[in-house]
């Protein structure tokens, strides 16, 4: 923890410390007073209503709260929320604007990699961050890409259809 | 007969059979998934809102002797906690017979997992708190935890009316298998055996319960929202119409969010306690222990047959592990032996199971329902008995596949069945004919299946004479958009999409003009829900029907603008023209249903669906009667290393009888998905206990389910048939079916890799290894 962190906190009667941080969510810069055991996931979701990034295990195992620190994916249930503090979070709702899609949202929608949608947030932004370091991934780095991210609908296998597709590759649709 | 009509006169439009059924339309519901702006029941908030848990029992059989909830009370923010004496005492359940689990315990705790009390606070974090600060006192009992033995004269029985922990028996007999097997050219008996598994969707369980001036709103991760309005109305003595519904966007559900849990009960009695919205959740733990998921079981299954590998007779002998409440497990019963003559066509059948009672989480209907686990019994004994006889793997299945026009020696009636072409298909596709001459590489296998599964189950869960489905459409007032009213559950398989697909088509619409509201008790039409693959057939007749209606109003009304009889006109893809005068300008949907709104009010259209009568008249013969049946093979190849019993599974195909396929996409999807549930109940996952009934691995690390790196390359193929009446245009199911046949796909796939059978599931790298060290062990005494 920073030592600028560590002059900003005050204690509740609960015992627990709050920290005054500042977090970049999405290009936005937020700053709220946040207890020392509150996680990345809840501040996320309770404090700024994204709700877009999702609560699956809480363990760090589904990957559905998947969001980029600094360009990198994480399970934002693992991370406390102070730990944030001066970082760049992106989550899915930063992920395209109100009209264009990135074109990772529009392949799967394209190729039908979304049936209950839980999973898809972390999903995209897994893909997101692979595409982002490796633009032209092969299957089976698509596969080892997002195998943090657990979905129990499509088999994957349309989703690693959409990622190849994103990507630039041709992948013939159904 | 459209199509050759509009030949005749000019063609006007290309000639297309469907304009919008048969294509991969876009997920309705997709952007806003995609956007993460779309809104599950864990993300809704209400005002002055609540947050509730239960506290779970740690002992799987024990007296409750107190409860202490003061120092909870003292805890700042704990705004109520309720236990059994603040609950109805009804008991609730699957079946009036078997009204077997309590809101909260009253007496005794039955599994590790089991419903004692409930709080409600200001935040989740002081849930947990709470939840730690109620003291119990418990005096604990000896458990039932083995299913094999749990009707032995020396185990406690857990539930008074139920001596033996027998929860369920089941004798059936059809024809004289004895006789046949007796008589046969070969018989041989085998006994496999199936894990627990959970169904693990994505999403876990919440319900945000409201009740204010006598009326209960509840927004809940259902599939289906009539029973949760049947069983949540009976049990707190509520007219239905006082109970309201709602689903939200629902994450997965698998069979396992089928019944009301304590998350909606409670939430309900506490909100009427504090007049304050209540939102009470599961997390991943407390999803395992609260379960619903598949039955282990023993499956003992004797065949005879010819010396062409046509089976004569079958008999099979069940036990299953049902865990402490029935939960849906009756039907699961039936299930497991009434679903297993759909495939293969024999005519002397006996089914006979146990479904025991025990201190662990009960289980209920997971995808595929009783089905998979004694298919795949079912389908490893067949593969043992091709061996015995020398006969190929293909062979066998088609010299017994079923053909249309069958009815099956359990009285189901089956109008259309491509199961035939799915066999030759996959020999076709697997290369199968040349992979057997020249032979596998080293530790490679192939292995094949069949599945089948009713599209719909033709009763409903409670005796009742409602429709099985219904729904409304109702056109906006400038013709601009349509919307479906259903009371149906999307919870990912695509129903809304399908839904507005057939309506449009029906209307003469267009797919991208519809919206929908479904799976709401108080805006929408009757419909039971998402179970037993019922939707796409059963929703899709009231969606046919009530599209048939607009366009014969809109018909009617274009008639009178375009000074033609309406039985001249056809409406398709919103353009309205005539049929016999090519010149008369053609008007559009839009024009039509905006004159119709100025002439009479609000365009409404209706349509209802209704099972016939269907099944025999022996107990039990309702389960698993269904208007019509899918069909399909599935093969898979494997390669086993021989030094770590590893099993790697290379490519999978599927080939499907699903009859009209509504959405390309949507339903190759639903194929990809069920597999991938299928093979990873085969090669990995299973709920495991100590012996003191507490589950080893509630959570997704050591509870493991497949990610996409254990995926293979899949292929798919459909048979292009859309024959059976019973299905509007010919649609049967397709998400259950098509993990009817993985379980047995992958294990016959391996014994054919290594020699070796591992006869329980799953079959994992471990026994793999512990099998071929047994082979080369006896190879090596010999």
């Amino acid at each position: 923890m920073s030592s600028m962190l560590s002059e900003k906190f005050l204690i509740d009667n609960d015992g627990i410390q709050r920290f005054l941080v500042t977090i970049n969510v999405n290009g936005i810069d937020y700053t709220r007073m946040v207890k020392a055991n509150t996680v990345l996931v809840n501040f996320l979701r309770d404090e700024l209503d994204l709700t877009g990034t999702k609560r699956g295990c809480e363990m760090g195992d589904c990957g559905s709260c998947t969001v980029l620190v600094d360009g990198k994916p994480m399970n934002s249930c693992l991370m406390l929320a102070v730990e944030a503090e001066g970082k760049q979070i992106i989550t899915i709702e930063g992920v395209s604007t109100s009209e264009n899609l990135d074109v990772l949202q529009e392949k799967f929608l394209e190729y039908g990699a979304i049936q209950c949608g839980y999973c898809s947030a972390g999903m995209i932004l897994s893909a997101k961050a692979l595409l982002t370091r490796n633009p032209h991934p092969t299957y089976e780095e698509v596969q080892e890409g997002i195998s943090g991210n657990i979905c129990r609908c499509t088999g994957y296998v349309n989703i690693i259809r959409a990622i190849l597709a994103a990507s630039g590759q041709e992948v013939e649709n159904y | 007969m459209a199509t050759d009509e509009r030949e005749q006169v000019g063609k006007i439009y290309a000639p297309r059979p469907y304009n919008v059924i048969g294509k991969s339309k876009p997920r309705i519901d997709g952007r806003e998934k995609a956007t993460g702006s779309g809104k599950y029941c864990g993300d809704l908030r209400m005002p002055n809102m609540l947050y509730g848990k239960i506290l779970q029992s740690p002992y799987a059989h024990a007296k409750i002797l107190n409860i202490d909830i003061s120092e909870a009370l003292k805890i700042p923010g704990v705004v109520d906690v309720i236990t059994s004496k603040d609950a109805p005492s009804l008991k609730y359940g699957l079946s009036p017979a078997r009204y077997d689990e309590n809101i909260l315990c009253i007496e005794k705790v039955l599994y590790v997992g089991d419903k004692v009390a409930a709080v409600a606070c200001v935040d989740e974090e002081t849930c947990y708190k709470a939840i730690k600060a109620i003291k119990v006192d418990y005096e604990p009992l000896k458990p039932v935890l083995d299913y094999r033995t749990a009707m032995n004269d020396d185990m406690p029985q857990l539930h008074a009316d139920f001596p033996k922990n027998i929860n369920t028996e089941i004798h059936q007999k059809f024809g004289d298998p004895d006789e046949a097997i007796k008589n046969a050219y070969y018989s041989s008996t085998d006994v496999f055996v199936g894990q627990r598994t959970y169904q693990c969707p994505i999403e876990p369980h919440s319900a945000i319960s409201s009740w204010k001036e006598g009326k209960l709103t509840i927004w809940s991760t259902t599939q289906t929202v009539h029973y949760f309005q049947h069983y949540i109305a009976r049990e707190f003595g509520l007219k239905m119409g006082d109970v309201r519904i709602i689903r939200p966007l629902v994450g997965g559900g698998f069979g396992g969010k089928l019944e009301p849990t304590g998350l909606e009960y409670c939430g309900a009695i506490i909100s009427k306690r504090t007049g304050r919205p209540v939102k009470m959740f599961f997390d991943r733990h407390e999803m395992f222990a609260h379960n619903r998921g598949r039955h282990q079981g023993t499956y003992e299954i004797t065949t005879g047959v010819d010396k062409n590998g046509k089976l004569l007779g079958v008999k099979c002998d069940f036990l299953l592990d049902g865990g402490a409440y029935t939960s849906l497990g009756i039907a699961t019963a039936y299930y497991a032996g009434g679903l297993l003559t759909l495939t293969y066509d024999f005519e002397n059948y006996e089914f006979n199971l146990r479904r025991m009672y025990t201190n662990l989480p009960a289980c209920g209907a997971q995808r595929g329902h009783g089905a998979p686990q004694p298919k795949y019994a079912f389908e490893s004994h067949l593969d043992n008995v091709a061996d015995a006889l020398g006969i190929d793997k293909i062979e066998i299945r088609r010299v017994n596949s079923r053909q249309s026009d069958t009815v099956t020696i359990n009285g189901f009636g089956i109008q259309s069945c491509h199961l035939g072409e799915c066999i030759d298909k996959i020999h076709e596709v697997t290369d199968w004919e040349k992979k057997r001459k020249e032979g596998l590489p080293k530790n490679h296998g192939l292995g094949v299946a069949t599945g089948s599964f009713v599209s719909g189950a033709g009763y409903p869960m409670y005796r009742n004479d409602l429709p099985q489905a219904s729904c409304m459409i109702r056109v906006n007032e400038d013709g601009t958009a349509a919307t479906l009213y259903t009371m149906s559950v999307d919870i990912g398989q695509g129903s809304d999409t399908v839904y507005c697909q057939m309506a449009a088509e029906a209307m003469g619409y267009r797919y991208e003009n519809m919206k929908i509201v479904s799976g709401d008790t108080e805006t929408t039409p009757h419909d039971f829900g998402a179970y037993s693959s019922r939707q796409t057939l059963m929703g899709g007749w009231a969606c046919k029907r009530a599209g048939e209606d607009i366009k014969a109003k809109i018909l009617e009304t274009a008639g009178f603008m375009m000074h033609l009889p309406p039985e001249d006109l056809r409406c398709e893809d919103g353009k309205i023209y005539s049929m016999s005068r090519p010149k008369v300008d053609s008007i559009t949907f839009e024009e039509a249903a905006r004159k119709y709104f100025i002439i009479k009010g609000p365009l409404v259209g209706t349509g209802v669906y209704s099972v016939p009568r269907l099944g025999g008249y022996f107990k039990g013969a309702a389960v698993a009667t269904s208007p019509a049946y899918s069909f399909c093979t599935q093969a898979a190849e494997v390669a086993v290393d021989e030094e770590t019993g590893q099993v790697d599974i290379l490519h999978a195909w599927d080939v499907h009888d699903a009859g009209q396929i509504i959405n390309p996409n949507l339903m190759k999807g639903q194929v990809h998905g069920a597999f991938t549930m299928g093979l990873s109940e085969a090669v990995s996952e299973q709920v495991l206990f100590t012996d003191a009934g507490k589950i080893i691995n509630p959570d997704l690390a050591n509870y493991r389910v497949l990610t996409a790196k254990d995926m293979c390359t899949f292929s798919n193929y459909v048979i292009d048939a859309a024959d059976d009446p019973a299905g509007p245009w010919g649609v049967k199911e397709v998400g259950e079916g098509a993990n009817n046949p993985t379980l047995g796909a992958i294990r016959n796939a391996i014994k054919d890799a290594t020699g070796v059978s591992v006869s329980t599931l799953p079959i994992t790298a471990e026994k793999v290894w512990r099998a071929l060290r047994e082979k080369k062990e006896a190879e090596a005494s010999k």
